[in-house]
């Protein structure tokens, strides 16, 4: 890589580079990406741990077992999980060239996602009609900022799932594009894990207190 | 893998890759087989939990629970492995001391939380006020 320079005499040697450095294109971006989910992730945890602190503290108002609808939160349970393995296929027809089924495979990925979201606002919205409003309790306040702060990022993540469409759409899988691809698959299956975490604690173990 | 290797080639200068993009990410993206088992493992361990809640089948709230927890967790590491696809090798095994570095910090928080409010609340019982006219 690097030779030594002619020097006068007594001169300290230089030293330069023969071959350019040379970094891949992107060669940090991921683990970029992961370094910023793992800080997303102390985000939750300390929302979670408010949620475990404040949780039992009804404040006379209604409780979760007069609130949740387990099989409401089953079916967008299930909604996610399904995404997780579509993004997969997508992530797969991606590996193989296949323009085509990764859009189809990332356009289903999509409508999940929105099924998810959709349930979750419906959720939101029956509770506040029925009272169940953040400022009711401090169980409710931290409840609608745990499960709230998650639907907020499936939002955006959603969003970026149509800008990744549009992107592909318009230069094919170019290696940039592959990249995106790569970051939302992360961030997706994040997501999904930080989900495993709200229905076990606050719905399942919810119904249990 | 894929820093040191990618840089000796262009160093070398014997070996052009087609395609630079193949392995510059540094990760395994995983088999359409490896993701129906993470599939399949993650549905069943979603379902199990749901249906111990919600046919009642644990009478004890206290083993129902730590038994959904122990669920979650098992669900976690799947999702990780299958989904996220780590493993101790990825970038020189920095997403692997990232998460661990993280794992730690979470356990801090949360553990650490949970202790100190509870005692909080224990001591703020008003039974534990010797003199009642405190209360005034």
């Amino acid at each position: 890589m690097s030779s030594q320079a002619t020097t006068a005499e007594g001169e300290a040697p230089q030293f330069y580079e023969l071959v350019p450095h040379h970094h891949a294109p992107h060669g940090s971006t991921q683990i970029g990406f992961w370094i910023y989910l793992m800080s997303d992730c102390l985000i939750f945890a300390s929302l979670f741990a408010i949620y475990g602190v404040l949780g039992g503290n009804f404040a006379a108002g209604p409780s979760p077992e007069h609130l949740f609808n387990l099989q409401l939160v089953a079916v967008s349970t299930g909604a996610l999980l399904l995404s997780s393995i579509t993004y997969g296929f997508a992530m797969l027809d991606m590996d193989e060239g296949k323009k085509t089924g990764t859009l189809v495979w990332l356009v289903i990925t999509g409508l999940l996602g929105a099924v998810f979201l959709g349930l979750t606002l419906y959720e939101f919205y029956h509770m506040i009609h029925e009272g169940a409003v953040p400022q009711r309790s401090a169980f409710l306040s931290a409840f609608f900022v745990l499960v709230g702060t998650h639907a907020l990022h499936v939002t955006f993540g959603i969003l970026w799932l149509v800008t990744l469409l549009v992107q592909i759409s318009a230069k094919g899988l170019v290696p940039a594009n592959k990249i995106r691809v790569q970051c939302l698959s992360m961030f997706w299956h994040f997501l999904d894990v930080i989900w495993i975490g709200v229905f076990t604690v606050v719905y399942l173990m919810g119904m249990l207190r | 893998m894929s820093a040191s290797t990618s840089h000796d080639t262009l160093a070398s200068g014997t070996h052009a890759h087609p395609n630079p993009d193949a392995h510059g990410d540094g990760h395994d993206h995983g088999t359409r087989r490896t993701y129906l088992i993470g599939f399949a493992l993650s549905v069943i361990l979603t379902a199990i939990p749901f249906w111990l809640v919600m046919a009642d089948v644990i009478a004890d709230t206290m083993i129902a629970t730590l038994v959904i927890m122990a669920f979650g967790v098992v669900q976690i590491f799947v999702h990780m492995v299958y989904f996220l696809h780590m493993n101790t090798k990825s970038e020189g095994g920095w997403t692997m001391m990232a998460a661990i570095f993280t794992i730690i910090v979470i356990v801090i928080a949360l553990s650490g939380s949970l202790w100190v409010m509870f005692h909080l609340n224990t001591n703020m019982m008003p039974g534990h006020i010797m003199n009642p006219a405190d209360l005034i």
